[in-house]
């Protein structure tokens, strides 16, 4: 019998890096090279099969353009179960960016999150900035998942969701976590504003 | 900071937060800005850090009440009514994926020296020690009046006429003793003080109906409660408004609020970059609330003032039956008061507080000039008080609707316990700024299933 599991995924990175582009690829491998940032999306969902047919389901999160003054709400990095931050590896500072966005994951995320470190762009290695080798050593002094990808070509963009997927802890028993996107232990005693009225007792799922 | 907006919007209180998002949707191009660094200025909830840091800058927290990052202590005690107005916006808006409720767990009222709760079911309303058996049967026929009204049918009206005749004469055509009157006046259709009862009974009818078919709704009361505080909701509406392309700045201080010749609005001032629009929306702190008028035009008047008593308690409030959270009422005439009491406490059932740790807030209109004694009778019935915070809040209200300068000012929270008016204030506002009724369509969202 397949187990289903849902986990909540936020994107962190400076502007431009290509966060949006990223998931983009993942979600429908589509790319665009004009694209704006993301309008209309409260997040965007994926499953990705691992091989003893065990599902994950990614609820993925973009910043909205939030991150760019520093304005990311406490609720982005509420209950995130796995975060990826990106850089660009063609933009040294991008990295700098992305330190600082980790620390903040420290900061303001469960200390159980998987954290995925991500450098994108890889089709624009000629103009590389950021070596592997620094890369991966920051990667490895942190505990961070590390990973070069390329929204464009689509490189390394599966492999590294499908990688975070095989790290997050599937024991939990997969109804307290599916449908519940990530808020473990609340999901059974919440009560669901999009049902009608009368008949909604008050152990109704949360459908969210 | 070259780009012109439609619409800034200064302050990120679920008032300003919900205006921000409805805009956004709506294809306006808005600046969002608060002073602050965190999310929901009056109405954000905060951690310990931040409460002391509010309260007693000077004391850092004690480590007993547990860990920081556990508490989100809201500054106003709200509970949103399942029925209600903010309940339709956030299923419209369909933020409510952003954002888990729960049942507020009962609701009481105070009654003779003690606490009662407000009956939920038939059931308790038999077995409810509020009324005498008499008094029971005079009730029931009342509500089933209320049940049965229909507007097109003269037969269920019995020769009452609900938009002429006052709420005085329905209660005494169905003989209702002044302690009931008293029950269903303020701990069913919530009205702070006893102005409704010589006015036309209409608008008590519909806060009866609210609250009954509120409290039908999840079964133990009328309430839902967001987990995590108050403070999710002008996140969640900001997180729509951003979705929809505004953009928001935390950490600017105002300035100025920019005028032309004529006193219209220009622009706003902060970190001595002036930003355009041709409209700005903000709540009263953005517009002089609290300053002396330096010459320049008043925006702002003060009201009244809300006094808040924030305590911490180390257990479930004496006599609501170990609720892990609750409305207590007491009204008025019980403690020879002008306006209400309220009690509103939440609990680490709402991921608000650590363990066995229990967030009371007691809040009432100030009308004397000692605002927390006031609050006695309510702060009695809580037992030993572990801390306590106390505020008293001026109420602001716009002096102008903004059409002729292009600014628009949001009203402050008031001392009710719900945020019926905080949408009746975002409907004001954004008929002002757009020039139509607000109306709510279902948004199509793009998510993969």
């Amino acid at each position: 019998m397949s187990k289903q599991f849902q986990f909540k995924l936020v994107l962190l990175g400076e502007s431009a890096v290509g966060k949006s582009s990223l998931v983009l690829r993942f979600v429908k491998d589509q790319f665009d090279d004009y694209r704006e940032s993301t309008i209309g999306a409260a997040f965007l969902t994926q499953t990705v099969t691992l091989e003893d047919q065990t599902t994950v389901k990614f609820e993925i999160w973009d910043t909205a353009g939030q991150e760019r003054y520093k304005s990311l709400a406490p609720m982005y990095y509420r209950n995130a179960n796995c975060a990826v931050v990106v850089y660009d590896i063609t933009q040294s500072t991008s990295l700098e960016k992305a330190r600082t966005w980790i620390r903040e994951l420290q900061r303001q995320a469960d200390p159980s999150i998987v954290i995925a470190l991500c450098g994108n762009k890889s089709d624009l290695s000629a103009r590389r900035q950021v070596s592997e080798e620094e890369a991966k050593k920051y990667a490895e002094e942190e505990g961070l998942m590390w990973a070069e990808t390329s929204a464009k070509s689509g490189e390394g963009v599966t492999e590294i969701f499908t990688a975070i997927a095989k790290k997050l802890p599937l024991t939990a028993a997969p109804s307290s976590r599916a449908g519940a996107a990530g808020r473990p232990g609340a999901a059974k005693s919440g009560v669901d504003l999009n049902k009608q009225a009368a008949g909604a007792g008050p152990n109704e799922p949360c459908n969210c | 900071m070259d780009e012109e907006y439609d619409v800034i919007v200064l302050g990120t209180g679920l008032t300003e937060c919900i205006l921000s998002g409805l805009l956004s949707v709506e294809g306006k191009k808005v600046l969002h800005m608060d002073r602050n660094d965190y999310y929901g200025g009056d109405s954000a909830s905060l951690n310990l850090t931040q409460l002391y840091r509010k309260f007693r800058p000077d004391q850092t927290p004690p480590t007993e009440l547990g860990r920081d990052r556990d508490y989100a202590v809201d500054l106003i005690p709200k509970f949103i009514i399942a029925s209600g107005e903010l309940t339709k916006i956030l299923v419209h808006t369909d933020v409510t994926r952003y954002l888990e409720f729960k049942q507020i767990a009962g609701s009481f009222v105070y009654r003779d020296g003690k606490i009662s709760k407000v009956p939920s079911t038939e059931m308790e309303a038999v077995r409810s020690p509020l009324m005498g058996l008499f008094e029971k049967r005079r009730a029931k026929k009342f509500f089933e009046f209320l049940q049965g009204w229909k507007d097109e049918d003269p037969a269920t009206q019995q020769g009452i006429n609900l938009d002429r005749d006052s709420m005085k004469t329905v209660y005494e055509k169905f003989g209702l003793e002044p302690g009931t009157q008293d029950f269903i006046g303020h701990a069913m259709a919530l009205y702070l003080d006893d102005d409704y009862i010589t006015k036309p009974a209409r608008e008590t009818y519909d806060r009866i109906i609210l609250y009954t078919s509120s409290m039908a709704r999840y079964g133990k009361s009328p309430y839902i409660y967001p987990l995590y505080g108050l403070g999710e909701l002008p996140q969640s509406f900001a997180r729509l408004s951003a979705i929809y392309g505004g953009t928001y700045m935390l950490d600017k201080p105002i300035e100025e609020i920019v005028t032309d010749a004529d006193g219209k609005f220009v622009g706003v001032t902060s970190g001595g970059e002036t930003v355009k629009a041709k409209q700005v929306i903000g709540d009263p702190s953005y517009f002089g609330a609290g300053k002396e008028a330096e010459g320049g035009k008043v925006r702002v008047v003060e009201e009244g003032k809300v006094v808040r008593a924030i305590c911490i308690l180390k257990h479930p409030i004496p006599g609501t039956e170990d609720s892990d959270s609750c409305q207590i009422v007491v009204p008025q005439n019980q403690v020879n008061r002008r306006n209400d009491i309220y009690i509103a406490m939440v609990s680490s059932t709402h991921n608000v507080c650590a363990k066995d740790v229990y967030v009371a807030i007691v809040s009432t209109i100030v009308e004397t000039d000692k605002p927390e004694l006031e609050l006695q009778p309510a702060i009695q019935l809580l037992g030993p008080i572990y801390d306590k915070f106390v505020s008293v809040t001026p109420l602001y209200t716009p002096t102008s609707p903004g059409t002729n300068d292009n600014i628009f000012i949001t009203r402050s929270y008031d001392a009710t316990s719900h945020f019926e008016t905080v949408v009746e204030d975002v409907h004001d506002v954004w008929k002002r700024v757009v020039g139509t009724d607000l109306v709510l369509k279902k948004r199509e969202v793009e998510v993969q299933s």
